[in-house]
């Protein structure tokens, strides 16, 4: 078993510079790579079915030489993240990359040779889940960008074709993100977590244009702000109670252990871009598709989250816990809102990621089974179906020139097969029977026994989410004759084949939410509380009714009005009887006006300036409030 | 049953009328003559409705118009001319630019004659496209059940 | 006196599901009919027969089918497959939050089927209908929220059987209910997206390009939803079954009342005022009863 967990860390490094170094012309390249992803996806599967009906089990490493090498490495990347600076004459990324290397060497120096770690790795259902995003979602998105990047170049000439070094990006970051899902030794957990760190700055950085710069120099120093409190807490934790370990973390006394559990979450509040780090994830939206989908949707921000939830249960019925929550709510519901004046799609799906992140982190700070439970089922439903969205997205961009959802009329006439696995994102994000809907209203029940406020921030909320998708996938779907230029073909089949695994994902996990709930998360659960939440089972079998339902509705409904030609009379649409055509109408002095229609946006009311400083200061003074009520 | 004669909604259009008789349809639709307690209600759409009122004389601006509404109207359907310059273009049907009635371009089942048009006529006219509307959806059922034997 | 607790526990949920399915079109359809009389009387009219909304619906049935592109129809029959789904389990005493879960689902296809057909004056509905759909999705969840506070459960059926008057814990949840109920009848001032009757706005908003049974669909779906959204309000009086159901049709009677003295707000009011009202009654309503627990 352990062997599985270091070969999922080791393969990806393996695959990364092996994409570094082979020659771009070489052949085989692509199957190598699709080959590895297939792997990729395996593994994961694989522990999941080894690991059915086990416990968590800890694996024991001798840590001696790979400390030391992490050591060397980690200075070796607080290197060249200041030399990065310093040519690029920004110096606050090099003020946070010297404060944490001398926290963490003089850490090492000083208490290095009595620290003990019994057990470096290890596994239980919340790692598999992960395991099973990064895995899957992952190397999906690898074998998307296959496709994309060529397109990329192609309408992207300016800049530099680095191809190979993306391709090991990406799968450095895997590699990276396997490293923290795994480790049970809170220094590797470190390591590893810098090493997302540099990976997301340099992959934003990717176009190395002025936006794309400041972009990645955002990210980078609310990242870095994150890791240097995250070292903070590695020491406090140490010096007060010789503790590395994280599953050790969880039995300590809450006094001694308190403090350094909310510098770990304050370093997953940066990492997951809550407020008020928020800007980071909304600027990385320069950096190609696939990044986009990969780090600032499916897993990086979900390893922000991860910790979290981790550090969590340490917290339980602490005013800490409670501004946590609050924290979470503030984003889930600001941001919420924000994303309805957004036009751009990039931003919208941003926006909304950072608020269904804001839900999850109020679930963590709730803390009860039920609440962990829908955090969990909330982090795979958001994975899957974002990701989709962000490819979807990324191919729209490319047929169509733009990513403004304005353009994106008639979207169905144009990419019909896009829009239908658009469609089922959407559908995924928020619509009843898909799993999202379902942890909604489990968080709703877990939110109103502890806390009326979160209720009503997420009465509100919902609405708001309902809001900016159902407009934009009106967008999409109205339909105008006259509008044949199909565009389809074009799309290559490397992102075909993404797209299918992806919607076929979206639409399998919230089948399979029964069994996932009973054999992963309940028993993660159990470990966690001894109890599992009653979902009522009348409830979810209404639920499938309605899945089932639709599942056997909508394709058949869809076949019957499109193939069986019924003789219906076909009128134009009503333009006051002015209609010259169906998309046209007669103006003044005989001209002829095409009919335009745009979506209403709401700025007055949801203006990205306004709230997003009013988001940034009421989550300022929570975090405050909530180191110093602890550190008291 | 006749469920037509119990439900026409009602589509106006003003054609090029002076106003006088477009104040007299409304006229019929307000409290004092309530066109609503035959279930008639004044729609803004053709796709709703079953009658369409056209006052005024039809020129070459709203001949169009009018065609295009009238396609828009699902069958059965009927056409009430109100006033006289629907009927024949009255005063105006020498103008330069008036082609004349209403049944200069559609086929026009109701004359309501006046100028311009009272309401009690209007009313009576309305009602009279009702039996029509009737009368038209039977044969239409006929024609389709003859179409379903062939 | 209790007969119709009784009911509530002697007939299956299969019975109850099955009752709503059969009966609630003709009780809406009636209501209507009351509705349109009533609203003419108020103006000085006569009014048309009860049963205007029969004849109106029957007549819709026989004429043409005409439409703009093929798939537009489709949405309107998940709509109202939705509506009817949803108030069955609202009748079959399922959970409170499901049942406002699915009808909004069902609201989204009635949106899609505005936005499918690409026509100005239906895009334009479409948009103020899901202004409406926001406007009131916080205070129809906060009324379940606050339901589950006072009885602990979030099930109709027991929600139904709470013995203590609901109306005395949740009087603020109960005027912003009423005050979103004008949204959900499609009364003014709030009738921004389709208007009934002889009102008119933006053509006929969301339905202009929906026409015969098309319209009937929908016009049929508006009856389930109504009689729906009376059991809602029955729900804050369930404790005295008679008072409940006339309670029910009293607000019924205040909101034709509303509809009857008010003018259009714009959209910028209407959900201004509703997020408002919300916020003042629902809000505080729930706080109030949040820190009662503690």
């Amino acid at each position: 078993m352990m062997n599985a967990l270091i070969f999922l860390i080791l393969f990806p490094l393996f695959i990364s510079l092996l994409a570094l170094f082979l020659p771009r012309a070489l052949p085989g390249r692509k199957v190598i790579g699709t080959i590895a992803n297939a792997v990729l996806c395996a593994v994961p599967i694989y522990l999941l079915f080894a690991t059915l009906d086990q416990g968590p089990s800890y694996f024991r490493l001798e840590s001696g030489l790979i400390n030391i090498g992490m050591l060397v490495l980690e200075v070796l990347i607080a290197a060249y993240i200041i030399y990065l600076s310093v040519r690029a004459k920004r110096y606050l990324p090099v003020i946070l990359v010297v404060v944490q290397l001398v926290t963490m060497l003089g850490f090492e120096f000083s208490y290095g040779h009595s620290i003990q770690v019994e057990h470096s790795m290890f596994l239980d259902k919340f790692s598999i889940i992960m395991a099973l995003i990064v895995g899957i979602i992952g190397s999906a998105i690898c074998l998307y960008g296959f496709g994309y990047m060529p397109e990329y170049h192609e309408h992207h000439p300016e800049v530099k074709d680095r191809r190979n070094y993306f391709a090991f990006l990406m799968y450095l970051f895997l590699s990276a993100m396997f490293g923290i899902i795994f480790s049970n030794n809170l220094m590797w957990l470190f390591f590893f977590w810098e090493v997302t760190t540099l990976c997301s700055f340099l992959l934003i950085g990717y176009r190395d244009d002025k936006a794309s710069r400041d972009s990645a120099f955002r990210a980078l120093n609310m990242n870095l702000i994150g890791g240097v409190v995250f070292a903070f807490g590695i020491v406090i934790l140490f010096v007060s109670s010789r503790t590395m370990e994280l599953d050790k973390l969880l039995l300590l006394d809450q006094g001694v252990v308190l403090l350094p559990a909310v510098c770990f979450a304050f370093a997953g509040l940066a990492k997951s871009a809550q407020f008020p780090f928020s800007s980071w994830l909304t600027g990385a939206m320069v950096a190609p598709t696939p990044v986009s989908a990969l780090l600032h949707s499916s897993t990086m921000v979900k390893a922000g989250v991860y910790l979290i939830l981790r550090v969590s249960p340490v917290m339980e019925n602490t005013v800490a816990a409670q501004m946590l929550t609050l924290i979470g709510g503030v984003s889930f519901l600001v941001t919420a809102l924000i994303a309805i004046s957004q036009s751009n799609a990039k931003k919208v799906l941003a926006y909304s990621t950072i608020s269904n992140l804001g839900l999850i982190v109020a679930c963590a700070g709730v803390n009860t089974d039920a609440a962990v439970w829908s955090a969990l089922l909330l982090i795979i439903f958001h994975a899957v179906a974002k990701s989709l969205l962000f490819l979807c997205v990324g191919i729209i961009e490319y047929k169509l020139g733009s990513r403004d959802i304005e353009d994106m009329d008639f979207l169905i006439m144009r990419l019909p097969k896009l829009t239908a696995v658009m469609m089922i994102g959407m559908a995924g994000m928020f619509l009843a029977p898909f799993g999202m809907i379902i942890s909604k209203f489990v968080t709703l029940k877990a939110f109103i026994n502890t806390n009326p406020v979160m209720a009503i921030i997420l009465a509100y909320g919902s609405a708001a989410t309902i809001f900016f998708w159902t407009k934009w996938m009106g967008k999409i779907i109205s339909i105008r004759h006259g509008e044949t230029e199909v565009r389809e073909h074009e799309v290559s089949n490397w992102e075909w084949t993404t797209l299918g695994i992806l919607a076929v994902a979206t639409v399998a996990v919230c089948i399979a939410f029964p069994f996932i709930s009973f054999h992963v998360i309940d028993p993660y659960l159990m470990q966690l509380f001894n109890t599992v939440p009653v979902v009522d089972t009348f409830n979810i079998l209404i639920v499938f009714v309605i899945m089932f339902g639709l599942l056997i509705i909508l394709p058949l409904g869809l076949f019957y009005y499109a193939f069986i030609n019924k003789d219906y009379k076909r009128v134009g649409t009503y333009l006051g009887g002015g209609n010259i055509s169906n998309i046209t109408y007669e103006g003044a002095m005989e001209s002829s006006q095409p009919i335009q229609i745009k979506n209403y946006y709401l700025e007055k009311y949801f203006g990205e300036e306004r709230l997003f400083y009013i988001g940034v200061f009421v989550s300022l003074t929570l975090i405050f409030i909530m180191f110093g009520v602890t550190a008291i | 049953m006749g469920w037509f004669k119990r439900s026409p909604w009602i589509l106006h259009y003003n054609a090029t009328s002076c106003n006088g008789c477009d104040i007299e349809v409304i006229v019929s639709l307000t409290p004092l003559y309530d066109l609503e307690r035959f279930g008639i209600i004044n729609t803004g759409n053709p796709k709703h409705a079953d009658i369409l009122a056209v006052t005024g004389s039809v020129n070459e601006k709203s001949r169009q118009v009018l065609i295009n509404l009238y396609e828009q109207m699902p069958n059965p359907k009927v056409i009430v001319a109100v006033g006289l310059c629907a009927i024949s273009g009255c005063v105006f049907q020498d103008c330069y630019n008036v082609m004349g009635g209403v049944d200069k371009v559609l086929p026009v089942d109701v004359y309501v004659p006046g100028c311009a048009a009272r309401p009690e006529s209007i009313i009576d006219g309305v009602l009279k496209a009702c039996e029509i509307l009737e009368e038209k959806y039977s044969q239409q059922k006929k024609i389709q059940s003859r179409l379903a034997k062939i | 006196m209790n007969t119709i607790q009784e009911m509530f526990q002697v007939w299956s949920m299969l019975e109850r599901m099955l009752a709503f399915v059969l009966l609630a079109p003709l009780l809406g359809g009636l209501i209507a009919g009351i509705d349109r009389r009533v609203s003419a009387r108020f103006q000085g009219r006569y009014g048309p027969p009860v049963l205007q909304p029969f004849y109106d619906v029957l007549k819709l049935f026989r004429k043409e089918r005409i439409i703009v592109n093929r798939f537009q129809n489709f949405t309107m029959v998940l709509f109202l497959i939705f509506t009817i789904f949803s108030g069955a389990l609202f009748f079959a005493g399922a959970d409170l939050l499901l049942t406002i879960f699915s009808l909004a689902l069902a609201g989204t296809f009635f949106v899609l089927g505005g936005f499918c057909v690409g026509s100005p004056y239906s895009h334009l509905g479409a948009e103020r209908e899901i202004i409406q759909q926001v406007a009131y999705e916080p205070m129809v969840i906060l009324m379940a929220v606050g339901m589950y506070q006072v009885t602990g459960s979030f099930k109709v059926s027991v929600i139904a059987q709470y013995q203590s008057p609901l109306i005395l814990y949740l009087p603020g949840v109960f005027a912003g209910f009423l005050y979103i109920l004008t949204i959900k009848f499609r009364k003014s001032p709030f009738d921004l997206s389709m208007s009934h009757h002889a009102h008119q706005e933006i053509v006929r908003g969301m339905t202009t390009e929906f026409s015969g049974p098309t319209l009937a669909l929908i016009e049929i779906a508006h009856w389930y939803e109504n009689v729906m959204l009376l059991g809602m309000v029955y729900l804050f009086f369930a404790f005295n079954p008679w008072l409940g159901i006339g309670i029910a049709l009293l607000t019924y009677l205040f909101e034709i009342f509303i509809d009857m003295n008010y003018a259009r707000f714009k959209w910028q009011l209407t959900f201004g005022s509703s997020w408002l009202f919300t916020a003042v009654a629902g809000v505080s309503n729930i706080i109030v009863l949040g820190l009662m627990k503690i």
